[in-house]
Protein backbone atom coordinates (compact mmCIF):
# COMPACT_ATOMS: atom_id res chain seq x y z
CA UNK A 1 0.00 0.00 0.00
CA UNK A 2 1.87 3.40 -1.18
CA UNK A 3 1.36 5.82 2.03
CA UNK A 4 2.08 9.62 2.49
CA UNK A 5 3.49 10.39 5.94
CA UNK A 6 5.03 13.67 6.52
CA UNK A 7 7.42 13.26 9.40
CA UNK A 8 9.40 16.15 10.61
CA UNK A 9 8.03 18.59 7.68
CA UNK A 10 9.72 16.31 5.54
CA UNK A 11 6.99 14.30 2.69
CA UNK A 12 7.91 10.77 3.01
CA UNK A 13 6.01 8.45 0.13
CA UNK A 14 6.78 5.02 0.49
CA UNK A 15 5.25 1.59 -0.26
CA UNK A 16 4.02 -0.91 2.69
CA UNK A 17 3.09 -3.80 3.88
CA UNK A 18 -0.12 -3.05 6.16
CA UNK A 19 1.31 -4.71 8.76
CA UNK A 20 4.30 -2.43 9.05
CA UNK A 21 4.49 -0.90 12.71
CA UNK A 22 4.99 2.73 12.54
CA UNK A 23 8.03 2.03 14.55
CA UNK A 24 10.02 -0.11 11.99
CA UNK A 25 8.56 2.28 9.00
CA UNK A 26 10.64 5.03 10.48
CA UNK A 27 13.69 2.97 10.93
CA UNK A 28 13.79 1.00 8.36
CA UNK A 29 12.08 2.85 5.40
CA UNK A 30 13.01 6.16 6.15
CA UNK A 31 16.90 5.96 7.79
CA UNK A 32 15.23 7.67 10.65
CA UNK A 33 16.75 5.59 13.68
CA UNK A 34 16.38 8.01 16.69
CA UNK A 35 13.27 6.16 17.48
CA UNK A 36 14.36 3.49 19.74
CA UNK A 37 12.73 0.02 19.74
CA UNK A 38 12.80 -1.38 23.20
CA UNK A 39 9.64 -3.86 24.23
CA UNK A 40 8.04 -3.71 20.92
CA UNK A 41 4.46 -4.11 22.94
CA UNK A 42 3.43 -0.75 24.10
CA UNK A 43 4.85 -1.42 27.80
CA UNK A 44 7.93 0.74 27.70
CA UNK A 45 7.36 3.90 25.75
CA UNK A 46 11.07 4.10 24.14
CA UNK A 47 9.32 4.20 20.49
CA UNK A 48 7.20 7.63 21.30
CA UNK A 49 6.06 9.86 18.67
CA UNK A 50 3.84 12.90 18.30
CA UNK A 51 0.96 12.56 15.99
CA UNK A 52 -0.34 15.44 14.41
CA UNK A 53 1.04 17.71 16.74
CA UNK A 54 -0.43 16.81 19.88
CA UNK A 55 -0.68 13.15 20.39
CA UNK A 56 1.95 11.01 21.81
CA UNK A 57 1.75 7.70 20.21
CA UNK A 58 3.99 4.58 20.74
CA UNK A 59 4.96 3.94 17.24
CA UNK A 60 5.15 -0.09 18.18
CA UNK A 61 1.46 -0.45 18.79
CA UNK A 62 0.42 2.02 15.58
CA UNK A 63 0.73 0.68 11.86
CA UNK A 64 2.35 2.74 9.20
CA UNK A 65 -0.60 3.06 7.23
CA UNK A 66 -2.73 4.48 9.90
CA UNK A 67 -0.39 7.27 9.67
CA UNK A 68 -0.78 7.79 5.60
CA UNK A 69 -1.69 11.62 5.02
CA UNK A 70 -0.91 12.68 8.78
CA UNK A 71 2.09 14.16 10.75
CA UNK A 72 4.71 12.73 12.49
CA UNK A 73 7.16 14.14 15.01
CA UNK A 74 10.22 12.12 16.05
CA UNK A 75 13.05 13.14 18.08
CA UNK A 76 15.19 13.79 14.65
CA UNK A 77 12.38 16.62 14.15
CA UNK A 78 13.00 18.64 17.61
CA UNK A 79 16.32 20.91 16.64
CA UNK A 80 15.79 23.83 14.62
CA UNK A 81 19.07 23.15 12.23
CA UNK A 82 22.11 23.46 15.02
CA UNK A 83 19.37 25.00 17.76
CA UNK A 84 18.68 22.42 20.37
CA UNK A 85 14.55 22.44 21.42
CA UNK A 86 14.24 23.52 24.84
CA UNK A 87 13.56 19.68 25.76
CA UNK A 88 16.70 18.55 24.35
CA UNK A 89 19.00 21.52 26.30
CA UNK A 90 16.81 21.17 29.44
CA UNK A 91 18.21 17.37 28.99
CA UNK A 92 21.41 17.72 28.56
CA UNK A 93 21.59 20.71 31.02
CA UNK A 94 20.24 18.58 33.70
CA UNK A 95 21.64 14.98 32.68
CA UNK A 96 18.70 13.88 31.84
CA UNK A 97 19.99 10.66 30.26
CA UNK A 98 22.63 8.22 30.92
CA UNK A 99 22.51 5.32 28.21
CA UNK A 100 20.28 7.76 26.10
CA UNK A 101 17.76 4.45 25.37
CA UNK A 102 14.74 5.66 26.68
CA UNK A 103 15.60 9.72 25.49
CA UNK A 104 13.80 9.78 22.32
CA UNK A 105 10.47 8.84 23.37
CA UNK A 106 10.86 10.57 26.99
CA UNK A 107 11.64 13.42 25.00
CA UNK A 108 8.13 13.09 22.39
CA UNK A 109 6.33 11.99 25.37
CA UNK A 110 7.18 15.11 27.37
CA UNK A 111 6.56 17.19 23.68
CA UNK A 112 2.88 16.09 23.84
CA UNK A 113 2.75 16.51 27.63
CA UNK A 114 4.24 20.20 27.32
CA UNK A 115 1.28 20.90 24.44
CA UNK A 116 -1.66 19.78 26.70
CA UNK A 117 -0.28 21.54 30.25
CA UNK A 118 2.10 24.43 29.44
CA UNK A 119 3.30 24.46 33.04
CA UNK A 120 2.90 21.17 34.93
CA UNK A 121 4.01 20.19 38.12
CA UNK A 122 6.27 18.06 39.47
CA UNK A 123 3.66 15.34 40.05
CA UNK A 124 1.73 16.20 36.80
CA UNK A 125 5.24 15.24 35.15
CA UNK A 126 5.79 12.54 36.90
CA UNK A 127 2.23 11.17 36.10
CA UNK A 128 2.69 11.75 32.33
CA UNK A 129 5.90 9.51 32.00
CA UNK A 130 4.33 6.96 33.66
CA UNK A 131 4.05 5.13 30.59
CA UNK A 132 7.99 5.36 29.83
CA UNK A 133 10.52 3.34 31.60
CA UNK A 134 14.31 4.55 32.37
CA UNK A 135 16.80 1.59 33.54
CA UNK A 136 19.21 3.44 34.28
CA UNK A 137 16.88 4.99 36.81
CA UNK A 138 17.66 8.63 35.94
CA UNK A 139 13.72 9.80 36.49
CA UNK A 140 15.15 12.44 39.12
CA UNK A 141 16.56 14.47 36.11
CA UNK A 142 14.05 13.29 33.59
CA UNK A 143 11.33 15.38 35.59
CA UNK A 144 14.19 18.36 36.36
CA UNK A 145 14.57 18.83 32.67
CA UNK A 146 11.08 18.48 32.16
CA UNK A 147 10.24 21.49 34.39
CA UNK A 148 13.21 23.46 32.97
CA UNK A 149 11.83 22.68 29.39
CA UNK A 150 8.55 24.21 30.52
CA UNK A 151 10.00 27.14 32.15
CA UNK A 152 12.22 28.13 29.44
CA UNK A 153 9.28 27.30 26.67
CA UNK A 154 6.98 29.68 28.78
CA UNK A 155 9.90 32.42 29.41
CA UNK A 156 10.32 31.87 25.37
CA UNK A 157 6.76 32.72 25.08
CA UNK A 158 5.80 29.47 22.86
CA UNK B 1 -1.85 -2.79 25.95
CA UNK B 2 -0.84 -6.50 27.03
CA UNK B 3 1.89 -7.61 29.41
CA UNK B 4 4.19 -9.94 28.34
CA UNK B 5 3.58 -12.08 31.26
CA UNK B 6 0.14 -12.15 30.77
CA UNK B 7 0.54 -13.98 27.16
CA UNK B 8 0.45 -17.48 28.66
CA UNK B 9 -3.00 -17.10 29.93
CA UNK B 10 -4.61 -15.46 27.13
CA UNK B 11 -3.36 -18.33 24.89
CA UNK B 12 -4.60 -21.30 27.37
CA UNK B 13 -7.65 -19.42 28.52
CA UNK B 14 -8.23 -20.98 32.38
CA UNK B 15 -5.05 -22.70 32.37
CA UNK B 16 -2.65 -21.94 35.22
CA UNK B 17 0.23 -19.40 34.26
CA UNK B 18 3.13 -21.16 31.73
CA UNK B 19 6.04 -19.41 31.51
CA UNK B 20 7.27 -21.98 28.53
CA UNK B 21 4.57 -20.29 26.01
CA UNK B 22 6.60 -17.26 25.96
CA UNK B 23 9.37 -19.06 23.94
CA UNK B 24 6.75 -19.08 20.95
CA UNK B 25 6.23 -15.39 21.49
CA UNK B 26 6.77 -13.26 18.55
CA UNK B 27 6.44 -9.80 17.44
CA UNK B 28 5.32 -9.39 13.77
CA UNK B 29 1.73 -9.28 12.97
CA UNK B 30 0.68 -11.85 10.53
CA UNK B 31 -0.38 -10.14 7.08
CA UNK B 32 -4.01 -8.79 6.97
CA UNK B 33 -5.49 -6.06 4.28
CA UNK B 34 -6.43 -3.23 5.09
CA UNK B 35 -9.77 -1.59 4.69
CA UNK B 36 -10.18 2.45 5.90
CA UNK B 37 -13.50 3.10 6.56
CA UNK B 38 -14.66 6.88 6.41
CA UNK B 39 -18.31 6.55 7.72
CA UNK B 40 -19.73 3.36 10.15
CA UNK B 41 -21.75 3.04 7.14
CA UNK B 42 -18.88 2.08 5.12
CA UNK B 43 -16.85 0.33 8.38
CA UNK B 44 -20.20 -2.00 8.56
CA UNK B 45 -20.56 -2.54 4.76
CA UNK B 46 -16.70 -4.17 5.07
CA UNK B 47 -17.10 -5.69 8.51
CA UNK B 48 -20.61 -7.53 6.68
CA UNK B 49 -18.42 -8.48 3.72
CA UNK B 50 -15.63 -9.94 5.90
CA UNK B 51 -17.50 -11.40 8.73
CA UNK B 52 -15.35 -13.09 11.29
CA UNK B 53 -12.00 -12.68 8.97
CA UNK B 54 -12.16 -9.43 9.68
CA UNK B 55 -11.64 -6.86 13.26
CA UNK B 56 -12.27 -3.51 13.54
CA UNK B 57 -9.16 -1.38 14.49
CA UNK B 58 -10.27 1.70 16.81
CA UNK B 59 -6.86 2.80 19.23
CA UNK B 60 -5.41 -0.86 18.01
CA UNK B 61 -3.29 -0.92 22.31
CA UNK B 62 -4.48 -4.11 23.03
CA UNK B 63 -5.73 -5.32 19.33
CA UNK B 64 -2.02 -4.90 17.80
CA UNK B 65 0.24 -6.49 20.59
CA UNK B 66 -2.28 -9.54 20.04
CA UNK B 67 -1.63 -9.61 16.32
CA UNK B 68 2.35 -9.32 17.50
CA UNK B 69 1.99 -11.99 19.82
CA UNK B 70 -0.38 -13.74 17.30
CA UNK B 71 -2.87 -14.19 19.77
CA UNK B 72 -5.40 -12.55 16.99
CA UNK B 73 -4.81 -13.26 12.87
CA UNK B 74 -7.35 -11.12 11.94
CA UNK B 75 -7.32 -11.48 8.03
CA UNK B 76 -8.62 -7.96 6.87
CA UNK B 77 -8.66 -5.05 9.61
CA UNK B 78 -11.26 -2.22 9.26
CA UNK B 79 -9.44 0.89 10.38
CA UNK B 80 -12.16 3.47 12.10
CA UNK B 81 -10.19 5.91 13.03
CA UNK B 82 -11.11 8.48 10.19
CA UNK B 83 -14.39 8.29 11.35
CA UNK B 84 -14.88 12.05 12.74
CA UNK B 85 -18.52 11.01 13.42
CA UNK B 86 -17.47 8.41 15.96
CA UNK B 87 -15.33 10.57 17.70
CA UNK B 88 -16.94 12.30 20.83
CA UNK B 89 -17.92 12.84 24.09
CA UNK B 90 -21.57 13.96 24.92
CA UNK B 91 -24.38 14.18 27.24
CA UNK B 92 -27.09 13.26 25.12
CA UNK B 93 -30.82 11.77 26.21
CA UNK B 94 -29.30 11.87 30.04
CA UNK B 95 -26.08 10.01 29.11
CA UNK B 96 -23.53 10.24 28.75
CA UNK B 97 -22.43 9.10 25.20
CA UNK B 98 -19.01 7.88 23.94
CA UNK B 99 -18.17 7.29 20.49
CA UNK B 100 -16.58 4.46 19.15
CA UNK B 101 -12.95 6.38 18.48
CA UNK B 102 -13.19 8.44 21.36
CA UNK B 103 -10.35 8.05 23.63
CA UNK B 104 -9.47 7.06 27.27
CA UNK B 105 -8.09 10.69 27.54
CA UNK B 106 -10.83 12.58 25.97
CA UNK B 107 -12.39 11.12 29.21
CA UNK B 108 -9.82 11.48 31.42
CA UNK B 109 -9.26 15.16 30.27
CA UNK B 110 -12.90 16.19 30.01
CA UNK B 111 -13.98 19.34 31.83
CA UNK B 112 -16.72 18.32 33.95
CA UNK B 113 -14.65 15.13 34.93
CA UNK B 114 -13.99 16.28 38.69
CA UNK B 115 -17.69 17.02 39.55
CA UNK B 116 -18.46 14.61 42.49
CA UNK B 117 -20.78 12.80 40.41
CA UNK B 118 -18.18 11.34 37.98
CA UNK B 119 -16.35 10.14 40.74
CA UNK B 120 -15.89 6.64 38.55
CA UNK B 121 -15.21 7.64 35.36
CA UNK B 122 -12.46 10.13 36.62
CA UNK B 123 -10.38 7.04 38.26
CA UNK B 124 -10.90 4.85 36.02
CA UNK B 125 -9.77 7.32 33.59
CA UNK B 126 -6.86 7.75 35.06
CA UNK B 127 -5.61 4.15 35.51
CA UNK B 128 -6.21 2.37 32.38
CA UNK B 129 -2.93 1.53 30.72
CA UNK B 130 -0.48 4.30 31.26
CA UNK B 131 -0.54 7.78 29.64
CA UNK B 132 0.74 7.97 26.26
CA UNK B 133 -1.75 4.22 25.70
CA UNK B 134 -4.58 6.74 27.14
CA UNK B 135 -4.09 8.46 24.12
CA UNK B 136 -4.69 5.78 21.80
CA UNK B 137 -7.16 3.74 23.42
CA UNK B 138 -10.47 4.23 23.11
CA UNK B 139 -13.23 3.22 25.91
CA UNK B 140 -15.58 1.12 23.39
CA UNK B 141 -12.66 -0.64 22.33
CA UNK B 142 -11.90 -1.63 26.06
CA UNK B 143 -15.21 -2.53 26.60
CA UNK B 144 -14.93 -4.86 23.15
CA UNK B 145 -11.82 -6.51 23.55
CA UNK B 146 -13.35 -7.54 27.28
CA UNK B 147 -9.95 -8.24 29.39
CA UNK B 148 -11.20 -10.38 32.36
CA UNK B 149 -8.38 -7.61 34.29
CA UNK B 150 -10.22 -4.44 31.98
CA UNK B 151 -10.74 -1.34 33.94
CA UNK B 152 -13.75 0.12 31.45
CA UNK B 153 -15.35 -3.36 31.62
CA UNK B 154 -15.60 -3.10 35.48
CA UNK B 155 -16.49 0.32 35.76
CA UNK B 156 -19.26 -0.01 32.63
CA UNK B 157 -20.35 -2.21 35.09
CA UNK B 158 -20.76 -0.95 38.03
CA UNK B 159 -21.97 1.99 36.44
CA UNK B 160 -24.96 -0.03 34.27
CA UNK B 161 -23.61 1.23 31.15
CA UNK B 162 -24.96 0.25 27.72
CA UNK B 163 -23.27 -0.33 24.21
CA UNK B 164 -25.02 0.76 20.86
CA UNK B 165 -23.89 -2.03 18.73
CA UNK B 166 -24.86 -2.75 15.14
CA UNK B 167 -26.19 -5.24 13.36
CA UNK B 168 -28.24 -6.24 10.07
CA UNK B 169 -31.55 -5.12 11.77
CA UNK B 170 -30.41 -1.71 12.75
CA UNK B 171 -28.58 -0.49 15.75
CA UNK B 172 -29.32 -2.15 19.10
CA UNK B 173 -28.85 -1.02 22.48
CA UNK B 174 -27.29 -3.65 24.78
CA UNK B 175 -27.37 -3.53 28.40
CA UNK B 176 -23.39 -4.30 29.94
CA UNK B 177 -24.47 -7.17 31.45
CA UNK B 178 -26.04 -8.83 28.21
CA UNK B 179 -22.51 -7.27 26.19
CA UNK B 180 -19.97 -9.24 28.46
CA UNK B 181 -20.39 -12.54 27.54
CA UNK B 182 -16.96 -14.12 28.66
CA UNK B 183 -13.08 -13.76 28.20
CA UNK B 184 -11.91 -11.58 25.01
CA UNK B 185 -16.20 -12.05 23.78
CA UNK B 186 -19.07 -9.85 23.44
CA UNK B 187 -22.49 -9.59 22.19
CA UNK B 188 -20.99 -7.62 19.40
CA UNK B 189 -21.27 -10.52 16.44
CA UNK B 190 -19.53 -11.00 13.27
CA UNK B 191 -19.93 -8.66 10.90
CA UNK B 192 -21.31 -6.11 13.77
CA UNK B 193 -19.98 -3.13 15.23
CA UNK B 194 -20.01 -1.38 18.62
CA UNK B 195 -20.56 2.44 18.05
CA UNK B 196 -21.18 3.73 21.27
CA UNK B 197 -21.38 3.29 25.09
CA UNK B 198 -23.69 4.76 26.82
CA UNK B 199 -23.05 6.02 31.20
CA UNK B 200 -26.56 7.56 32.93
CA UNK B 201 -25.70 10.77 34.45
CA UNK B 202 -25.62 10.39 38.07
CA UNK B 203 -27.87 12.85 40.05
CA UNK B 204 -26.22 15.12 42.71
CA UNK B 205 -26.41 12.32 44.96
CA UNK B 206 -24.82 9.76 43.23
CA UNK B 207 -21.32 8.75 43.63
CA UNK B 208 -18.56 6.07 42.33
CA UNK B 209 -14.93 5.37 42.96
CA UNK B 210 -12.56 2.87 41.04
CA UNK B 211 -9.87 1.33 43.25
CA UNK B 212 -7.00 -0.69 41.36
CA UNK B 213 -3.95 -2.30 42.40
CA UNK B 214 -1.19 -2.73 40.15
CA UNK B 215 2.19 -3.82 40.46
CA UNK B 216 3.52 -0.76 37.98
CA UNK B 217 1.53 1.77 36.14
CA UNK B 218 0.17 0.56 32.63
CA UNK B 219 0.12 -3.29 33.95
CA UNK B 220 -3.01 -5.05 34.13
CA UNK B 221 -4.96 -5.08 37.55
CA UNK B 222 -3.72 -7.76 40.19
CA UNK B 223 -7.35 -6.62 41.58
CA UNK B 224 -9.72 -3.96 40.67
CA UNK B 225 -13.32 -3.02 42.14
CA UNK B 226 -15.77 -0.53 40.92
CA UNK B 227 -18.10 1.21 42.90
CA UNK B 228 -21.07 3.67 42.12
CA UNK B 229 -23.97 3.92 45.00
CA UNK B 230 -27.25 6.79 45.29
CA UNK B 231 -28.29 7.72 48.78
CA UNK B 232 -32.80 8.70 48.92
CA UNK B 233 -33.43 12.00 50.66
CA UNK B 234 -33.50 10.13 53.91
CA UNK B 235 -29.52 9.09 53.61
CA UNK B 236 -30.47 5.63 52.41
CA UNK B 237 -28.72 3.94 49.87
CA UNK B 238 -31.06 3.64 46.68
CA UNK B 239 -28.90 2.30 44.69
CA UNK B 240 -25.61 0.53 44.09
CA UNK B 241 -23.87 -0.82 41.30
CA UNK B 242 -20.65 -3.13 42.53
CA UNK B 243 -18.18 -4.96 40.01
CA UNK B 244 -14.59 -6.76 40.35
CA UNK B 245 -11.92 -6.90 37.51
CA UNK B 246 -9.75 -9.81 37.66
CA UNK B 247 -11.71 -11.91 39.81
CA UNK B 248 -13.29 -14.52 36.46
CA UNK B 249 -13.33 -14.85 33.11
CA UNK B 250 -14.51 -11.39 32.38
CA UNK B 251 -15.81 -8.78 35.39
CA UNK B 252 -18.17 -9.73 37.45
CA UNK B 253 -21.04 -7.93 39.37
CA UNK B 254 -21.38 -8.99 42.74
CA UNK B 255 -25.08 -9.02 42.90
CA UNK B 256 -25.04 -9.95 46.63
CA UNK B 257 -23.32 -6.63 47.97
CA UNK B 258 -25.48 -4.52 45.90
CA UNK B 259 -28.83 -6.27 47.24
CA UNK B 260 -27.19 -6.17 51.35
CA UNK B 261 -26.62 -2.24 50.35
CA UNK B 262 -29.83 -1.50 49.12
CA UNK B 263 -32.43 0.34 51.43
CA UNK B 264 -29.84 0.57 54.48
CA UNK B 265 -28.18 3.73 55.71
CA UNK B 266 -24.23 3.68 55.01
CA UNK B 267 -22.22 1.84 58.48
CA UNK B 268 -19.14 0.76 58.52
CA UNK B 269 -20.61 -3.23 59.72
CA UNK B 270 -22.58 -2.61 55.93
CA UNK B 271 -19.84 -1.52 53.86
CA UNK B 272 -17.63 -4.63 55.26
CA UNK B 273 -20.50 -7.14 55.01
CA UNK B 274 -20.58 -5.88 51.61
CA UNK B 275 -16.61 -6.38 51.12
CA UNK B 276 -17.09 -9.93 52.04
CA UNK B 277 -19.56 -10.72 49.72
CA UNK B 278 -17.01 -9.34 47.11
CA UNK B 279 -14.37 -12.15 48.37
CA UNK B 280 -16.88 -14.67 48.18
CA UNK B 281 -17.66 -13.69 44.37
CA UNK B 282 -14.20 -13.17 43.55
CA UNK B 283 -13.08 -16.20 41.39
CA UNK B 284 -9.34 -15.29 40.37
CA UNK B 285 -6.54 -17.09 38.80
CA UNK B 286 -3.04 -17.73 40.88
CA UNK B 287 -0.64 -16.05 38.94
CA UNK B 288 2.74 -13.74 39.00
CA UNK B 289 0.65 -10.92 40.15
CA UNK B 290 -0.50 -12.63 43.33
CA UNK B 291 -2.08 -15.75 44.58
CA UNK B 292 -5.90 -16.69 44.73
CA UNK B 293 -6.29 -16.12 48.46
CA UNK B 294 -4.25 -12.69 48.24
CA UNK B 295 -6.10 -11.31 44.98
CA UNK B 296 -9.58 -12.38 46.87
CA UNK B 297 -8.59 -10.96 50.26
CA UNK B 298 -7.85 -7.78 47.98
CA UNK B 299 -11.38 -7.64 46.36
CA UNK B 300 -12.90 -7.10 49.78
CA UNK B 301 -10.72 -4.87 50.61
CA UNK B 302 -11.24 -2.65 47.13
CA UNK B 303 -14.73 -2.84 47.20
CA UNK B 304 -14.58 -1.28 51.24
CA UNK B 305 -12.32 1.27 49.69
CA UNK B 306 -14.82 2.08 47.23
CA UNK B 307 -17.43 2.27 48.94
CA UNK B 308 -15.92 4.39 51.58
CA UNK B 309 -14.54 6.63 48.90
CA UNK B 310 -18.69 6.77 47.36
CA UNK B 311 -19.61 8.09 50.40
CA UNK B 312 -17.07 10.48 51.25
CA UNK B 313 -17.80 12.15 47.58
CA UNK B 314 -21.32 12.65 48.97
CA UNK B 315 -20.48 13.96 52.25
CA UNK B 316 -20.91 10.79 54.29
CA UNK B 317 -18.28 9.96 56.52
CA UNK B 318 -18.72 6.07 57.98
Amino acid sequence: MRITVAINGTTYEKDVEPRTLLAYFLREACGLTGTHIGCDTSSCGCCVVVLDGTRAVKSCSMFAVQADGHQILTVEGLANGAALHPLQQAFWDQHGLQCGYCTPGMMLASFALLQQNASPSEAEIREGLAGNLCRCTGYQNIVKAVQQAADSQIRAGR
Amino acid sequence: MMCPSAVPIRKRRGAPLDLTGRKEVCVIPAAFDYLRARSPDEAFGYLQQHGSESRVLAGGQSLIPAMRFRLARPAVLVDINGIRDLDYVRVDNGALAIGAIARDSTVERAAWINEPRWGLLRDVSRVVADPVVRQSGTVVGSLCHNDPAGDWTTAALAARAEVAVRGRAGTRTVPIDQFLVDSFTTAVSEGEIALEARFGVPDDRTAGSYQKIERKVGDFATAAAAVQISLDATGSIRTAGVALSAAGPCAVRVDEAERLLIGQKPSAELLRAAGEAAMRRSAPQGDLRGSVQYKKHLAGVLVMRGLRQSLERLGVRV
